[in-house]
């Protein structure tokens, strides 16, 4: 198992190859993302009031997923900076740098929708609970992995530079999350992480993981746009320096 | 080894003094406590209440503050060059960076905390809570700080990268260490072992994690 995947990505190692399989896969894939959009809003558009929350209930079926996605893309970029690091793999540098904004984003939306619901059920857009304050130093996380990669000229040490934050980053994540637990914590536990017996009901539960399918599909289908955007670019850039070093000879 | 390792940290730490970054990051420590009554008012109960945690931030801003002239002054000149050739880790040099900086800022900024808590009306018995925190930290604080400064090498202008890299790095020992001396501090000065004990192993997770993840920065930098 482990064999076969190791050669696969080590197959995909070489970007041409990745940009064969990624031009095949871009229209299936946002298909597929199109479809089940629409599906998880037809869902969500159909789910009763909450007798408690009302129609703010329908805030969380944004909320809940962009959330996961946050650390969800950071799991990512950590993967994709690991096998770019140990293996050399170059398109592992790539997705990681394409799914950083991704998952910046994600993250915003999620702290965004919070402060919106958080408004009319705790009485406040922005509390310094444990939760808040985890995503919100996540936020600070992804933007220094940004500006890493903008801030180094040469793409190969920008490359390996980032790679070794994005890990030492998800050392950090689990630390400030325990820190902030000891600090101070107002958030409602996980009700979706029991998975014998959820502590949401089914009306709630099945638009819920829809919509959290639809934001996964999502990322993927944007993650794989923005690789080829990025080596479609760094080709450009290839060529640029052939052809200015051709006019100095 | 040991020779040169404290060679490097002496050099670090004479360059620091003599080149006047001590003095500077130590006015900035002033600067910025002298500016807290301006902003919240010279209400003294409400200051000495404050007081621990300003003084924790304001200690915070002024050790990410000086990190890029922990590796880029060397970098620069080629001084870093000429050390990658010794015979030596680079985890070493790290190392022997992190505690020259540690001895020439983080020493005196320590011991500029009365006086500067002085001027917050903090009370005389929270003292030795506050700064037995602050050592508790510091290798922590020193060494995370050196990932930043060894992965924004590179690049010019580098400090507020650095400050951005570096800050989600800090929160969880400001956590421990802010909250758990206020907590002492309200407590009739008692601290909790387990708060000393976190930031203990905080520091000595760093002490191991720390130098590897800079010195692969480093090498990067100087490939």
């Amino acid at each position: 198992m482990f064999r076969t995947v190791e050669t696969i990505s080590a197959y995909y190692a070489n970007p041409q190859r990745f940009m064969r399989l990624a031009g095949a896969l871009h229209a299936p894939l946002w298909g597929v993302t199109i479809l089940v959009f629409a599906v998880a809003l037809y869902m969500v558009a159909h789910v009763p009031d909450d007798y408690q929350q009302g129609a703010t209930v329908r805030i969380m079926f944004v909320h809940v997923p962009a959330a996961w996605m946050s650390l969800f893309a950071y799991s990512f970029i950590f993967f994709a900076s690991v096998t770019a690091l140990i293996f050399r793999h170059p398109v592992g540098h790539v997705a990681g740098r394409a799914a950083a904004p991704i998952g910046a984003v994600f993250t915003l939306i999620a702290l965004m929708t919070g402060s919106l619901w958080g408004q009319p059920m705790w009485g406040t857009w922005w509390v310094w609970d444990a939760r808040l304050t985890s995503v919100l130093v996540l936020l600070f996380i992804y933007l220094g992995y940004m500006a890493l990669w903008q801030a180094i000229d040469d793409h190969g040490q920008a490359a390996r530079s980032t790679a070794i934050l994005a890990i030492v980053g998800s050392i950090n994540v689990p630390i400030v999350k325990f820190s902030v637990d000891w600090w101070n914590t107002l958030h409602q536990p996980a009700s979706v992480s029991r998975f014998a017996r959820p502590a949401l009901h089914a009306d709630f539960l099945y638009p819920l993981l829809m919509m959290a399918l639809a934001f996964t599909l999502l990322f993927f289908a944007l993650t794989l746009t923005r690789m080829q955007m990025e080596i479609l670019r760094q080709r450009a850039r290839a060529r640029q320096m052939a052809r200015l070093n051709e006019a100095d000879d | 080894m040991m020779g040169i390792f404290m060679s490097l940290c002496h050099q670090h730490m004479l360059l620091a003094w003599r080149s006047g970054h001590t003095t500077l990051i130590v006015s900035f420590l002033f600067i910025a406590i002298t500016l807290m009554p301006f902003g919240l008012g010279p209400e003294l109960a409400l200051l000495r209440k404050l007081a621990p945690g300003l003084l924790w931030v304001v200690m915070l801003m002024s050790l990410l503050l000086s990190l890029d002239r922990m590796f880029q002054a060397d970098f620069e000149d080629g001084t870093f060059d000429q050390l990658a050739l010794l015979p030596m880790p680079m985890e070493l040099i790290v190392l022997a960076k992190s505690l020259g900086h540690f001895l020439a800022l983080f020493v005196p900024l320590l011991i500029c905390v009365p006086v500067a808590g002085l001027l917050l009306n903090i009370d005389a018995s929270s003292l030795p809570v506050l700064m037995l925190t602050m050592l508790m930290g510091a290798p922590a604080l020193t060494l995370l700080g050196a990932i930043g400064a060894a992965l924004a090498l590179s690049i010019r202008r580098s400090a507020m990268l650095t400050v951005l890299l570096v800050m989600p790095l800090y929160v969880p020992v400001l956590i421990f260490g802010a909250t758990g001396s206020s907590r002492a501090i309200s407590s009739g000065g008692e601290i909790e072992l387990a708060t000393l004990g976190i930031l203990a192993l905080m520091s000595l997770a760093a002490l191991f994690m720390a130098p590897l993840a800079a010195a692969a920065a480093l090498r990067v930098a100087l490939r």
